[in-house]
């Protein structure tokens, strides 16, 4: 049996639908949004087509999609979705009941800018604003890597340790509708990966008959249900990485919570969430030339976040830029800024550190930017200060 | 499936079901949800005509039938909502506070 099949170009949706059509998960239930249309699009496509088994549940809104997942779920079936901005914005309510259930459904999150003003290119602040939700969150930079996550997200999410919901998230536009390389397994290897799903309580078990979403009185154990998410959080990122290293096995494609380039021997780094991973190593690729040692490192656990790994691969550099494609407003910095100086601080861990804002509503990050910041953190690892607010990429007027 | 309880108030975060789930179908009986009634229905055994209105009307199946006659309230769960006592044709139901059984007992 042949593993993977040949290389191909696609789109980073066309990508993910083709996953989705090699899971055949039980139930899709989605509600189209740019930039996420042309996965639900396609999928729809394969049930009229007869090429997939799944229930496609065509719903009136996003909260409905989600509630629709819960139901599906909560009956015991494989269930996906996928969104994007303020289609998942309109989900929030049950995004939260799907992780409380301990429901573990897959959505594809599409990245894209919250208005206002009104956008609908790319940056993290859906996601960003649902890192609290209870959700697994997988980065991806590019189509391949969206494909993995997606092939790889019902083994972790079903894992009896972790029973959590997953949303998988890539790049709108940039990689979304950009066409890129894509190795897909075959279909029998994908099958093969994901296995059965394991038995667990359902609605549909008329020989055991349960109750699913109870109200929890008025002094019940909503505090101790707390408790076991985040206890499923922690249980999380272990089998993530054995996930990972199960699909390293069949593929050859090693994943890692954290993706190091040149970190070894780095005097300065930046951390990075998504497809500015690629614009930066091309610029790495530059100034390496020139005798500058600088790494990279990119974030695709974001939740459960690997706080001591991050600290750990840090802790050698002198100066580090994080960039935030979305802004936490009143804040210290941004999401992935906050996160990365609580681990550094947690592990004592001190270097240098400055927070860089770029790609808000889809504006562009041009290699000379991150050039720009690699500048910086080298001036700063020989001794001079860096901005202690926000660093903005590519303002327009200052 | 039976599920014991017993000592849930002590249940730290690993003890309950994933996801609150209640695993046993229909325990909710085990819950005394009559503790807040404030009026106990209380029924005239020579006026009722055994009708079972009352039966069909209480919102929280507190009246007790034996065989085809009523024969008791369940105030473990009954709330006091008086409602059997509104639809009882012949009234033979009346409301009484429950302190007067409490100062009694
Ligand atoms: S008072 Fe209300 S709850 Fe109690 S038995 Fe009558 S109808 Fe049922
Ligand atoms: S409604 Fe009145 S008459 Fe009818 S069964 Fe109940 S108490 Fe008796």
């Amino acid at each position: 049996m042949a593993t993977t099949e040949k290389l191909m170009a696609v789109t980073g949706n066309q990508a993910v639908a083709m996953a989705m059509k090699q899971i055949d998960p039980d139930v899709v239930a989605a509600y189209p949004i740019t930039p996420q249309t042309d996965v639900v699009q396609s999928y729809s496509q394969y049930v009229a087509d007869g090429e997939v088994q799944t229930e496609f549940v065509t719903v009136e809104s996003e909260h409905s999609a989600m509630s629709a997942c819960i139901g599906s779920a909560a009956a015991g079936a494989r269930t996906m979705t996928a969104t994007s901005s303020a289609g998942f914005a309109l989900m929030w309510e049950v995004v939260y009941v799907a992780a409380s259930m301990r429901l573990p459904i897959v959505m594809t999150t599409v990245n894209r800018a919250l208005s206002g003003p009104i956008n609908i290119h790319c940056d993290h602040s859906d996601s960003m604003g649902g890192r609290d939700s209870g959700w697994i969150q997988i980065y991806n930079e590019d189509a391949q890597e969206a494909y993995d996550a997606t092939v790889m997200s019902f083994p972790i999410a079903e894992h009896p340790d972790v029973s959590l919901p997953l949303m998988n998230m890539y790049d709108g536009f940039i990689i979304s509708g950009a066409i890129g390389p894509l190795r897909p397994l075959s279909d029998a290897a994908v099958k093969d990966f994901i296995g059965e799903k394991p038995a667990v309580l359902n609605l549909l078990d008329s020989e055991h008959p349960v109750t699913f979403g109870p109200f929890d009185g008025l002094h019940g154990w909503y505090f101790e249900h707390k408790i076991a998410q985040n206890r499923a959080m922690e249980a999380a990122l272990p089998v993530i990485q054995e996930t990972y290293d199960r699909f390293a096995e069949v593929t050859g494609r090693q994943y890692q919570h954290l993706m190091c380039y040149d970190m070894e021997d780095a005097d300065v780094a930046i951390v990075v969430i998504g497809s500015a991973a690629g614009t930066a190593r091309t610029v790495m690729a530059k100034l390496k030339a020139e005798g500058l040692k600088v790494g990279l490192v990119k974030i695709r656990t974001f939740r459960p976040f690997p706080t001591a790994e991050i600290a750990r691969v840090l802790s050698g550099v002198k100066a580090v830029a994080v960039l935030d494609r979305a802004d936490s407003f009143g804040a210290m910095g941004g999401p992935l800024y906050l996160e990365i100086l609580a681990a550094l601080y947690h592990e004592g861990v001190h270097t240098k550190t400055v927070n860089c804002i770029y790609g808000l509503g889809g504006r562009d990050l041009y290699p000379q930017n991150i050039e720009d910041v690699f500048r910086m953190l080298a001036d700063a690892a020989g001794g001079a200060d860096l901005p202690q607010s926000r660093v903005y990429l590519n303002m327009k007027g200052e | 499936m039976s599920w014991d309880i017993s000592d849930i108030k002590n249940w730290g975060p690993d003890k309950h079901e994933k996801g609150a789930v209640i695993p046993e179908a229909g325990n909710a009986v085990g819950y005394r949800t009559g503790g807040w009634r404030t009026n106990r229905p209380v029924r005239d055994d020579e006026t009722c005509t055994q009708c079972l209105f009352c039966y069909f009307y209480c919102p929280d199946s507190s009246v007790i039938v034996e065989g085809q006659e009523v024969v008791d309230f369940d105030l473990d769960h009954c709330k006091g909502c008086a409602q059997c006592a509104t639809e009882c044709p012949v009234d033979a139901i009346t409301m009484h506070p429950e302190a007067e059984f409490r100062r009694k007992s």
